[in-house]
């Protein structure tokens, strides 16, 4: 009898434990969000999103060129990244038993592993290295590179989830293969494809470690991809770590900013799912 | 789960003749695309190793045990960075595995309903956040925080073990495995979490009704069927831990030394090609930077390919138990 109550203790004790860990783990989260407006939302005005910065020492002064940077270099990642993750996504989806499929498929996990600051190296060999300057399609390469095997297999796994019933309903109806894929197939699972190209843009708009040494950053607008640009990610690295405390307030906002991006992009990728695509239902 | 396509039945002539050439069309259209992964991955590790091949030929595979980073005379050895890097991320999982274990099994096993989503949500949302925000937030907030409350008592109280002694810094190799715990822990969860909740209920059950308590039937009966899949999570979370950048560069103080006492900066493989590359002059030292990196992806896709090992093994051993239910 004793006994039983010593187990029956001991198993309470752990669910304490457990709770605790919970309460551990989520504090993070709050404190940094915290810190975040109570240290970045007084800095942030108009003018911090139209105007450029000013020189070191004096107040004010904007990050107008970072937001349109981070857009552009985000922008021409998408470019490249979203088309090859999602139509080799389908692709895998489609002839599973290839051997191509197992094989792109692996080669995505290892990619997905892959440390970004690799991946930047390998765009400052292959692009920088080669133009001898520094440029935002190098940086827009690199995040390319990170976001290709993120969007290929969220593609690929969304696709499984089409009944087999619909393709060959479709494909009894007298379909090609290509239409059943891209009129029935696809269309049904679009807004798992939307779920996971947003989530990989969320994920690479916050990446600061490819672009250091690929788009660099500046300090004007830019005007050409093949120039060094700003990027908010880089303009929270260069003002943390520097002496001012200008710098450092600039820094909070800009990463207020960031963070703000970056969680409405995630959220509204798991709405998009949640409404149409019950996963869980 | 997607049954083969290829034995599907034909469709009539008509439509055969007509869906040909667009069919082709499209199957090459996503054949090239699938197939420029490989050649993408292919082509980084050429790049990588085309670019730190003046490295490779001057120091070989004693890079790795040499401890002199010398930009001014041209000597560079890896090994401070190699093992900065073991360090930071070993001690960050021994601060996050129990932690994201407790969460995984209290989440999966014990949990009311309504708690479940919300917090693995919540928890989830620690890993959208961005690398340099944490760092910032280990600059201002954390190392604050820990210099002048944490850091002496562990000294105090732990002294006399060798890695707590000398000097206090505030960016130290301590801090930085905080903040890489903090930010590994996501991942470890919700993977750990997803093997749980695929030990069929029969284990616990089964567990249950020969008398166990709950925290019983976890031990002895949903544990041991999801190890190798808790180690594969804790292996992912490695992983994560050895390639990460910012946050680690922000608040590890960078300084290329092997010291015992874990207060003392330290340096990691990534931290160090993030904080010299743009700065390097030399191709020799630009040279030696990349084949960290090439190292570091080694390395990394070693630790991976063992994890997807782990936890296809856990995953296919439940589909198993399903079928056999």
């Amino acid at each position: 009898m004793n006994r039983r109550l010593l187990r029956r203790l001991y198993s309470d004790a752990m669910v304490g434990l457990m709770i605790l860990a919970v309460v551990l783990a989520v504090l993070p989260l709050l404190l940094i969000l915290g810190t975040l407006i109570s240290k970045g939302a007084s800095n942030i005005s108009l003018e911090f999103f139209t105007r450029l910065p000013v020189p070191a020492g004096e107040t004010g002064g904007g990050v107008a060129h970072a937001i349109i940077g981070t857009l552009v270099i985000v922008g021409a990642a998408c470019l490249i990244g979203l088309p090859l993750g999602i139509l080799s996504g389908i692709y895998c989806a489609e002839y599973p038993a290839a051997r191509l499929a197992w094989v792109t498929r692996f080669v995505a996990d290892v990619m997905n592993g892959t440390p970004s600051i690799v991946v930047g190296v390998f765009a400052w060999a292959w692009i920088v290295s080669k133009q001898g300057h520094f440029s935002a399609l190098a940086g827009s390469a690199a995040l390319a590179m990170l976001m290709i095997p993120m969007v290929m297999r969220t593609t690929e796994e969304m696709i499984k989830l089409v009944p087999h019933s619909l393709r060959e309903a479709a494909l009894a109806l007298g379909y090609s293969r290509w239409r059943t894929s891209l009129t029935v197939v696809v269309r049904t699972s679009l807004p798992g494809i939307v779920t996971g190209s947003l989530l990989s843009v969320a994920r690479i708009a916050g990446e600061t470690a490819p672009l250091l040494f690929t788009t660099l950053g500046s300090q004007f607008y830019t005007r050409s991809l093949n120039e060094p640009m700003a990027a908010l990610p880089l303009v929270v690295f260069t003002y943390a770590t520097g002496p001012y405390e200008e710098w450092h307030q600039l820094a909070w906002s800009a990463a207020l900013v960031l963070i703000l991006v970056v969680l409405v992009l995630s959220t509204a990728a798991r709405l998009a799912t949640r409404r149409k695509f019950d996963l869980n239902g | 789960m997607a049954a083969p396509t290829t034995d599907l039945p034909a469709p009539a002539l008509g439509s055969l003749e007509r869906g040909h050439s667009g069919d082709r069309v499209f199957k090459a259209l996503l054949t090239g695309a699938a197939l420029a992964i490989p050649l993408l991955l292919a082509f980084l590790v050429y790049e990588l190793w085309a670019g730190s091949r003046l490295a490779i030929d001057r120091f070989g595979l004693g890079f790795m045990t040499s401890s002199n980073w010398d930009p001014v005379t041209g000597e560079f050895g890896a090994l401070p960075l190699i093992v900065g890097t073991v360090v930071s991320s070993m001690l960050a999982l021994l601060i996050a595995v129990p932690l994201s274990l407790g969460v995984a099994i209290y989440l999966t096993e014990f949990a009311p309903k309504a708690v479940r989503g919300p917090v693995a949500s919540i928890i989830e949302l620690l890993a959208a956040i961005p690398s340099v925000v944490y760092g910032l937030w280990g600059i201002f907030v954390l190392i604050p925080f820990l210099r002048p409350t944490v850091f002496p008592f562990l000294k105090k109280t732990l002294g006399f073990l060798p890695f707590f002694q000398g000097p206090i810094y505030g960016p130290s190799m301590l801090a930085a495995a905080i903040i890489l715990a903090i930010m590994v822990m996501p991942y470890i969860m919700s993977v750990s979490r997803e093997v749980l909740l695929a030990v069929p209920n029969s284990q616990r059950e089964a567990a249950l009704a020969l008398g166990a308590t709950r925290w019983e039937a976890v031990t002895g009966a949903v544990l041991p069927y999801a190890r190798s899949g808790i180690i594969g999570a804790v292996i992912l979370g490695l992983g994560r831990a050895l390639g990460e950048t910012m946050a680690v560069t922000m608040v590890i103080g960078n300084r290329h030394e092997i010291a015992a006492s874990l207060f003392a900066p330290g340096y990691t493989m990534a931290a160090a090609i993030a904080n010299e590359f743009t700065e390097a002059v030399e191709d020799i030292h630009l040279a030696a930077l990349a084949y960290v990196a090439l190292t570091l992806f080694v390395v990394t896709v070693l630790i991976n390919a063992i994890a997807r090992l782990l936890i296809w093994r856990v995953a296919r051993g439940a589909a198993a138990g399903s079928k056999a239910l």
